[in-house]
């Protein structure tokens, strides 16, 4: 047994580290939600061209023959960038859907009442019959809702756990990321003539999410691993928790700039909220870890 | 990322799973849990089985994976924990192995290893604990052995113990760190006097201890005069690092049943605990991943845990605490009846957040051995 990283796992999640800071960094980013949730086709294709999309695919079939302890690595840098775009659907889908594979095809999927960049898919799998747009939360995430009526969830079946693994997987992305913007900011920012950092009661703050992040990280990365569909449900729910509290402590942290529309963390707390919402919210995830007890 | 054990590791997993099955349906019952000798006979009794079938030294001669598996195998058969030398064998032991002397470790490790002789813990004293190098028990070097004066409090099974892991201020002079030493201290010295506390769940758990010019030989001392505070560390990283391991798989099987229990008694039907039941499956298993992970960086980085130690400390005191707590729900109004083992439990789970450096303590290791965020004044 050897938990670490392999070498080649360290050296494919800086590669997509690199990528997404060269190709989606702050400016984008922000550019992005100015621009208001419309999607970034020559970005999708690199991500394609990237092999982010076909990562699973076996090498015959175009892909890059690797597994879901990759996947997750990469999922967690999408999630630490805030990456937009259904990125789980469209993974899921190449090699079923043409064109998916290589990001030319951009495939949302319904999941629950709920469907993301509706208007912008090429593709969309499941029943959306009479979806009526939402105004999200997520300046970044375009979100429709379909009528209950409206025929049964998609996806479920044999995908629906590695949808949830790889939404807890950019959860984890994000509660990572806020912990970082947490403590650099707790390092920078003077008060009472010393670093807010140095105080106890910010220290707790931020020692807490680390320790929710490395617990999320533990229970995802080993969910990866044996995709054992009670392990996955674990870690959704554990990876939605580091995720969302980590960035209201990170706001807290960051006092009244944490609550501006111009700090990033407000971003980080709504992308987390859509994510626990979807593929596997809290309550299924309880429900399914607590049935193998 | 590979969490299969290799050949060799299931080899040695077989072989101790048979040894169990053997050995275990043949063992005393337990004591009551006041009778404080026949609790040391029966822990080392059981320490003496490990030793004899070769197992022993899996406390931290064996690769840290070996080590994993041996607990989660005993504790998956129900076998005793390591009990009345928990001291010697988690901690004492360990920091002897990687800090002693040729001479030290061959004076002591055998004893601890076989059982014969239980190790006790005096470190905090009444007004060092969490700053815990403020200490100020005094050693005055007479000839070839220090003259040890003060007093120690929440010693853990000192009533039993041979030995202990004593810290001492042989500097007085020195910055408060750098004036400590590390000493082993014989519990037959004349002038050691020991005075049982009682815990809240009734039992004499731990004691306060009073030196009164106790000699102890400067052969005794591990590491170098006034470089106790160094050793400290690492005593402490084993009491964080490692000490907790086992436990984690024994709460997993609490878990279950607490489960069953649920099931039984209908509670399990309320959505609401069921869920709570969920989230705190998912928080152990989560708990035993966390220590998989920390035993692979300590098996690369040889042996000595990191600081890792205090995430997962933090993050298990609480959900140790959170279990019994829920067991209590389940449980209703038989959660009041002491009677029943879980309720005990519960007491005693209330000093996880305690003992070995309280939650703030491990809170504010995490923020700046990790985070590097500044230190408070
Ligand atoms: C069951 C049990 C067994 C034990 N066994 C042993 C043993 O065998 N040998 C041994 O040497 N010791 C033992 N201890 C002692 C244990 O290590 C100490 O109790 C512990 O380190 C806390 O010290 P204290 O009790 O003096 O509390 P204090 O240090 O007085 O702390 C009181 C409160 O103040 C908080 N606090 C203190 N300093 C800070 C700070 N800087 N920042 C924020 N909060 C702070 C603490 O978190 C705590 O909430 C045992 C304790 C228990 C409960």
């Amino acid at each position: 047994m050897d938990f670490r990283l392999t070498e080649d796992q360290k050296a494919l999640r800086a590669g997509v580290r690199e990528l997404l800071a060269r190709r989606f960094d702050r400016d984008a980013l922000r550019a992005a939600v100015d621009a208001g949730g419309t999607l970034d086709r020559a970005l999708w294709r690199e991500l394609g061209a990237a092999g982010f999309f076909a990562l699973r695919l076996p090498e015959e079939a175009g892909g890059v023959g690797l597994g879901l302890p990759e996947a997750v690595l990469l999922f967690e840098e999408a999630g630490r960038a805030l990456l937009p775009g259904p990125l789980i659907a469209t993974h899921l889908a190449a090699g079923e859907v043409p064109g998916a594979a290589e990001g030319e095809v951009v495939v949302t999927a319904r999941d629950g009442a709920l469907v993301e960049w509706l208007d912008a898919a090429d593709v969309v799998l499941g029943e959306t019959g009479e979806a009526v747009p939402v105004r999200s939360v997520d300046p970044l995430t375009p979100l429709h809702r379909v009528p209950s009526a409206a025929g049964t969830a998609v996806s479920v079946a044999p995908r629906a756990g590695a949808a949830a693994l790889l939404s807890a997987a950019e959860q984890l992305g994000s509660a990572s990321a806020t912990t970082d913007m947490a403590v650099a900011y707790a390092k920078d920012r003077i008060q009472f003539g010393q670093a807010i950092g140095g105080f106890q009661a910010v220290k707790h703050l931020c020692a807490g999410m680390l320790v929710r992040t490395e617990l999320a990280r533990a229970a995802v990365y080993a969910a990866a691993v044996t995709a054992d569909p009670v392990e996955i449900a674990g870690a959704k729910l554990l990876a939605d928790e580091a995720a969302v509290r980590g960035a209201r402590d990170c706001l807290q942290v960051h006092g009244g700039m944490g609550f501006t529309w111009e700090a990033d963390v407000h971003l980080h707390l709504k992308r987390a909220w859509v994510r626990a919402e979807r593929w596997m919210p809290a309550a299924a995830a309880e429900e399914a870890v607590a049935a193998a007890l | 990322m590979d969490l299969t054990y290799t050949a060799e590791e299931e080899e040695f997993r077989a072989r101790l799973r048979d040894w169990l099955g053997t050995v275990l349906p043949k063992l005393p019952p337990r004591p009551d849990p006041l009778d404080w000798p026949g609790r040391r006979a029966y822990d080392t009794g059981w320490q003496r089985l490990l030793y004899d079938a070769g197992y022993a030294d899996v406390h931290w001669d064996a690769s840290p994976t070996q080590r994993l598996i041996f607990l989660e195998e005993t504790e998956r058969a129900g076998a005793p924990y390591v009990g009345a030398n928990f001291v010697g064998l988690l901690h004492a032991g360990p920091t002897i192995a990687a800090e002693g002397t040729e001479e030290q470790r061959a004076r002591w490790l055998p004893g601890v290893l076989s059982g014969d002789e239980v190790w006790c813990q005096g470190f905090s004293e009444p007004d060092a604990g969490s700053d815990l190098a403020s200490l100020r028990t005094r050693a005055v070097r007479d000839g070839d052995a220090y003259v040890v004066t003060g007093s120690k409090i929440w010693t853990s099974h000192a009533e039993v113990a041979d030995w202990c892991e004593l810290l001492v201020r042989t500097d007085p002079d020195a910055p408060k760190h750098r004036g400590i030493s590390w000493l082993a201290m014989p519990m037959t010295s004349p002038g050691i006097t020991v005075r049982p506390l009682r815990t809240l769940a009734g039992s004499t758990e731990f004691a306060e201890m009073f030196l009164d010019e106790v000699r102890v030989p400067v052969g005794n001392r591990v590491g170098a005069e006034n470089d106790g505070w160094r050793v400290t560390m690492v005593t402490l990283s084993f009491e964080r690092g490692t000490a907790f391991v086992g436990e984690v798989v024994a709460c997993r099987r609490t878990l279950g049943e607490l489960a069953r229990a649920a099931r039984e008694n209908g509670s399990w039907d309320d959505p609401v605990i069921r869920r709570r039941l969920g989230r705190l499956a998912a928080e152990f298993a989560a708990l035993w991943r966390l220590t998989q992970w920390n035993v692979s960086e300590a098996q690369a980085s040889g042996g000595v845990p990191g600081v890792g130690g205090s995430v997962f400390k933090l993050q298990y005191s609480h959900a140790r605490q959170e279990l019994y707590d829920m067991a209590a729900e389940v449980l209703g109004p038989d959660a009041l009846d002491l009677g029943q083992e879980w309720n005990v439990d519960r007491l005693s789970s209330l000093s996880y957040t305690i003992a070995a450096g309280t939650s703030q303590i491990q809170r504010n290791i995490v923020a700046e051995r990790i985070l590097g965020l500044p230190k408070g004044r």
